[in-house]
């Protein structure tokens, strides 16, 4: 890597980044996944796109660190009726760039798709991922996710993972 | 005896629905969701919008009136309207947006251009026109409308009985309901969408369904504090389902959060002490915020609108039947006008931990609905039991029918209103 500049070689620590996040998604590693995130970190599904100020409005999901625990919990204690049916789920990532970059922030933007069996019918959810990237002590921490869902208006009722 | 062949369909339906029971064809015919296209959905008041939606002049949005497109607008005086989606020259629809503002509707086809009173005000090349076609004749069609508490109904039915006597018993649990402004005339906060495939009175039902609430929803009761959860776990306190007469029915899980202005000298919970600690940092009178804290969490109860509207507890829940086996949900988030952005924000982000399509309480409702729905294909026969709490109503206050909170009462008032419409 010694001869690449700072933008390439953040681009390959993005990735490889931005895989492993939705690897330990589709492996259910979510203690891990926790893990990832800054303590300030928010997790955004909204419905509108492009938008700042997403505290005023309504979302699909709006987590903070609290927030994230509490969803995981959900997802991982057996109750939900809905979480039993996604068993598999498949995210693939690409189109990944970085928008700006300064000492301590990252800006990226990726093209997403997440496909799943429900009751034998593959759905997928085609988004627009945008992240915020803290460097932390020589590590990336998640400062924040926006998922711009394509159909985030109509989609389906029963999502039982996150994004 | 159900007439499977039956060929009069008012026959057909009448035999499918007991007081205590009806038949599963009722999720699955596309024979009876037609007929209830036209005898529920054109024959009732249809709820379409609330008055927020559409503050200022210019405004509008789209909904449904069963299968016909509809527009929802306020025009330059600030006069709503009710109008139908469809340009008066060869029939496109003129606004395809689900919300926005504008200065008039024009026509995509061939540019006619409609102000939003309806009134066709221009169109491109007029000459052609000359002495055969009178602009005054060719508005958009002007659909009734009447409202109640910023919420906006429109009916295809000429002679619909007035709003307020189809509300009827219902009006004083709106009233109720409209006090979570906190203070604040209410407003909407936004909208989540969505579909789940099954049959409309599936959600019908569901508003009214609070047997099903520590089942369905254990993930998210253990997701609360512990205060919180106590509240949750209603079904063997002193809540109630009263038949409001006309379909409508109340549900009362929460006595205590019927009237959110009374009780405001009650310690203030847990999870609420930093909306509290917030309001009053911003300089808010002790009373103010003991107001909006009480109201914060929304009402106590579920008031269910036959056919397509419920106040829910804090938010809206709206249906639109697409097929006899797809339904589209609408999630209204509501707050106060002009209210502290503290508690909007508390308001949202309420909102979306129970509703919506990744909310921790409606993707498992969803996943029982749609079970129901493909439960009813099992088997030529069979029926859906309505008759929790039949053997132990009582008369309520207001001289209605009421049973326990988790009684099937206000399902079997929106069967009784749905035959009667249907057999005629
Ligand atoms: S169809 Fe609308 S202008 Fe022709
Ligand atoms: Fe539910």
């Amino acid at each position: 890597m010694d001869n690449m500049n700072q933008l390439d070689k953040s681009l390959v620590e993005v990735t490889a980044f931005l895989n492993r996040e939705a690897d330990m998604l589709d492996y259910k590693e979510y203690d891990e996944w926790l893990k990832l995130w800054s303590d300030t970190g928010l997790y955004i599904v909204p419905i509108a796109h492009g938008e700042e100020n997403y505290k005023d409005m309504l979302n699909l999901a709006y987590d903070d660190a609290a927030m994230r625990k509490l969803r995981i919990q959900r997802l991982q204690s057996g109750h939900a009726m809905s979480a039993k049916t996604a068993k598999i789920t498949i995210r693939t990532l690409s189109r990944i760039r970085i928008l700006d970059e300064s000492d301590d922030i990252i800006n990226v933007r990726c093209a997403y798709c997440l496909f799943e069996n429900k009751s034998g019918q593959i759905r997928h959810f085609p988004a627009n991922l945008r992240f915020k990237l803290r460097r932390d002590n020589g590590t990336l921490k998640i400062e924040e996710k926006i998922v711009e869902l394509m159909n985030s208006d109509t989609h389906l009722a029963t999502i039982a993972y996150l994004f | 005896m159900v007439l499977e062949n039956e060929h009069n369909m008012s026959a057909r339906i009448a035999s499918m629905i007991d007081t205590d029971k009806v038949h599963k064809a009722l999720y699955s015919d596309p024979d009876i969701f037609e007929e209830e296209l036209d005898k529920i959905f054109n024959n009732n008041w249809i709820w379409v919008a609330h008055e927020s939606e559409i503050a200022d002049a210019g405004s509008y949005r789209t909904a449904m009136i069963g299968r016909q497109p509809v527009i929802v607008c306020r025009d330059m005086e600030g006069q709503i309207h009710v109008l139908q989606n469809r340009c008066r020259h060869r029939g496109a629809t003129v606004c395809e947006s689900q919300a926005g503002k504008v200065r008039a509707f024009t026509c995509p086809y061939h540019g006619w251009s409609y102000g939003l009173n309806g009134a066709l005000r221009a169109l491109p090349r007029p000459e052609e026109y000359e002495s055969i076609l009178d602009k005054k004749d060719f508005g958009l069609i002007e659909i009734r409308h009447e409202t109640y508490q910023g919420m906006i109904f429109a009916t295809f039915k000429k002679d619909q009985e007035s709003l307020d006597s189809f509300l009827g018993g219902a009006k004083k649990w709106i009233d109720l309901f409209m006090k979570q402004g906190g203070g604040y005339p209410v407003k909407t906060l936004g909208r989540q969408q969505f579909r789940f495939r099954g049959n409309w009175k599936i959600q019908l039902e569901n508003t009214t369904d609070a047997y099903h609430f520590p089942v369905v929803h254990r993930s998210f009761i253990s997701s609360l504090d512990d205060q919180t959860a106590t509240v949750f776990d209603f079904l063997d306190d002193e809540g109630f389902v009263e038949d409001l007469g006309n379909g409508h029915s109340v549900m009362v899980m929460i006595p205590d959060l019927v009237d959110l202005e009374a009780n405001l000298e009650a310690p203030i919970p847990e999870r609420f002490a930093p909306l509290a600690a917030e309001l009053a940092k911003q300089g808010l009178d002790d009373l103010q915020v003991r107001k909006l804290v009480r109201a914060a969490g929304g009402t106590g109860f579920n008031l269910n609108l036959f056919p397509n509207i419920a106040c829910s507890m804090a938010f809206f829940r709206m249906l639109a039947p697409i097929s006899v086996n797809e339904t589209e949900i609408h999630h209204i988030a509501i707050g106060g006008t002009g209210a502290p952005d503290a508690y909007n924000q508390q308001r949202l982000r309420l909102h979306e931990h129970f509703q919506g399509p990744m909310g921790f309480g409606t993707p498992d409702d969803g996943e029982a609905w749609e079970r129901v729905q493909r439960g009813s294909m099992a088997g030529k026969d069979g029926w859906i039991m309505v008759n929790r709490g039949m053997s132990r109503l009582r008369p309520s206050p207001d001289g209605n029918v009421m049973g326990a909170v988790c009684s099937e009462t206000g399902m079997r008032a929106a069967y009784q209103q749905y035959k009667k419409q249907m057999i005629v």
